[in-house]
């Protein structure tokens, strides 16, 4: 009688678990990124760590800050290779994409598994069944040198969105409208289970932009079912065996909370906050001066697909900036391969190397003084581009687009 | 665990981890005392000249929101500000700070104003404001936590038992 996160918590502590109990887990596999790693470096070398736990379950890889643009930051990332080497760790260097793309698609997030990042968005990989948790460096470090980690487990919140998505409405619009239902600590501490036939009718890339938004709303993981497309989705990925957990059907839920997809809007974050989301049909209009498309988020093929379908033909509107940062090597090459960033870059847009970049204020688009900015991310809080005076609206890569075309935002199912 | 004391310094509810430091600098360094210049920067400038050491930041709900960044508890730590006593705090942010031993404190902050003379019992979990004379009761940390807390912080608790001992 579990949910999904009692159930992969049990099979791991090897007793049975449930909501409250602290348990030490083992770690199926774990990542920093380079925002984490120079300070997970200092708390395993004060925790005085000699070897990794086991190096094939680690991997660092440099993305909040690549190419790196200054000196200081180069020292760091020159740390995390010299680390990386010495322990026989997987780096995926500058160029190789956002972490949170990379882990996936290089099959370690697996169905049933433990995952631990240095990051808040490792929630991601409950797209994929994964009991997957954003942790400090301190945490991470810990679990690098015993394989362990401790829990509180989770009690549950289940999620269930019914109906067929409308036209113009995406995974984004429904991840942001979980986010302004539930709050950003309406699941703090708590599970999130994320199910339903609107759920099942989406692709994996596209469910990894809810899980992803899990975070926001205070909670530990954003878990869905292992159904065929998952399993499709591993089948020349997964780097090991992997047994998918499906809740029981008297596991004990917080709460249920239904929806039906079929009548939402796209949906929009407004500044400066992630919870604060009204319906498109209440900011149409408003002008912008910068789009970004690209992130953990929603910087997948299929988003940019979205984006070039949309932008293909027309152009940028004057006087607005569209930024486009593949997520990956494999998504850059794959839209590249179909003609995507081609159509992106006649239309205008000014393609990043696959990194973070902007959506962290590090590098590659920090919007000016009283800007407003349109983008695909995941968070929208003051200064989170770089620039305390620039205001941030979060929307899907649909909205994003047409409304770089427009110079304002503007609702995608006018042209879709 | 000694009695904390010094004045409040107040904030609001969901001040994020972005607030307590901006990306733009702690991706820089991993020198905090450098970066402990920029603490609160964005939603209050000049924080950092404003506080002597001791002082606690004192918020509403949800302290700590966003990123898992550990220099969030670090900065403020290392800028000297005792503790943060807040409503409620951000999951990964709460255990970063035990992690770290930067002691947070759970307890209702709306009758304690910026300025106000604040002492913390950690022991006892009691919130003294000497200003108002009033006491206020914190939530307790969990018992886990406490264990961590009183090693001085993971690092030191690893240490001390070869690895976790918490069941």
């Amino acid at each position: 009688m579990g949910t999904i996160a009692e159930k992969i918590l049990t099979a791991h502590a090897g007793k049975d678990v449930k909501q409250g109990d602290i348990i030490v887990s083992p770690v199926d596999f774990m990542m920093s990124q380079d925002g984490t790693t120079p300070l997970t470096i200092k708390a395993f070398k004060d925790m005085q760590g000699k070897k990794l736990n086991d190096p094939s379950r680690y991997v660092i890889v440099i993305d909040h800050n690549a190419p790196s643009p200054m000196e200081s930051v180069s020292n760091l990332h020159r740390e995390m290779r010299t680390f990386a080497e010495q322990q026989g760790a997987r780096l995926f260097d500058v160029g190789e994409g956002v972490c949170h793309v990379i882990v996936p698609e290089q099959g370690y997030a697996l169905p049933g598994s433990v995952i631990i990042g240095a990051d808040s968005h490792t929630c991601t990989y409950g797209a994929l069944n994964a009991f997957a948790t954003g942790v400090g460096s301190t945490d991470l470090a810990a679990a690098l040198i015993s394989g362990k980690t401790w829990f509180k487990v989770p009690s549950t919140i289940k999620l269930q969105y019914d109906g067929r998505m409308p036209k113009g409405v995406y995974s984004k619009d429904i991840a942001l409208r979980m986010t302004g239902r539930l709050t950003s600590n309406g699941a703090t501490y708590k599970a999130l289970e994320i199910v339903g036939e609107a759920i099942d009718s989406l692709s994996v890339d596209a469910r990894m932009t809810i899980s992803n938004l899990a975070v926001e709303t205070g909670a530990k993981v954003g878990l869905m079912r292992c159904d065929k497309k998952v399993i499709d989705y591993l089948e020349t990925r997964a780097r090991r065996a992997f047994k998918g957990v499906e809740a029981d059907v008297d596991a004990k839920y917080e709460v249920v909370l239904k929806e039906d997809v079929s009548k939402l809007s796209p949906q929009i974050a407004c500044p400066p906050d992630v919870d604060n989301v009204v319906p498109i049909e209440k900011l149409e209009g408003k002008e912008i001066n910068q789009v970004f498309i690209g992130t953990c988020t929603n910087g997948r093929v299929e988003d940019l697909r979205i984006a070039a379908s949309i932008l293909d033909g027309k152009q940028v509107a004057k006087g607005v900036r569209l930024i486009v940062s593949p997520a990956s090597k494999e998504v850059l090459l794959s839209a590249m391969e179909c003609g995507i960033i081609q159509k992106l870059v006649k239309a205008g847009a000014s393609v990043t190397t696959p990194s973070c970049g902007p959506c962290v204020g590090t590098c590659n688009g920090i919007p000016s003084d009283n800007e407003v900015v349109l983008s695909t991310a995941n968070r929208n809080f003051k200064g989170r581009m770089g620039n305390t005076k620039a205001s941030i609206f979060l929307s899907s890569p649909a909205t994003a687009a047409y409304s770089a075309v427009k110079g304002f935002i503007a609702d995608p199912r006018e042209v879709l | 665990m000694k009695e904390l004391a010094g004045k409040a310094r107040k904030f609001g509810d969901n001040i994020n981890t972005d607030y307590i430091i901006a990306g733009k600098y702690k991706f820089k360094s991993t020198d905090m005392n450098d970066m402990a210049k920029h603490l609160m920067e964005d939603v209050r400038p000049g924080f950092i000249d404003e506080i002597e050491k001791g002082d606690f930041i004192v918020a509403g709900h949800n302290f700590g929101m966003g990123s898992s960044r550990e220099q969030a508890p670090l900065v403020i730590k290392a800028a000297g500000i005792s503790a943060v006593i807040a409503k409620d705090f951000a999951r990964i942010f709460y255990r970063n700070c035990i992690n770290v031993g930067l002691p947070v404190i759970e307890c209702d902050t709306d009758s304690i104003d910026e300025g106000d003379e604040v002492r913390v019992d950690l022991e006892r979990g009691m919130v003294h404001n000497i200003t108002k004379g009033s006491k206020l009761k914190a939530t307790p940390l969990p018992p886990v936590m406490v264990k961590i807390l009183k090693d001085g912080g993971l690092a030191e608790h690893f240490q001390k038992h070869g690895g976790f001992k918490l069941e």
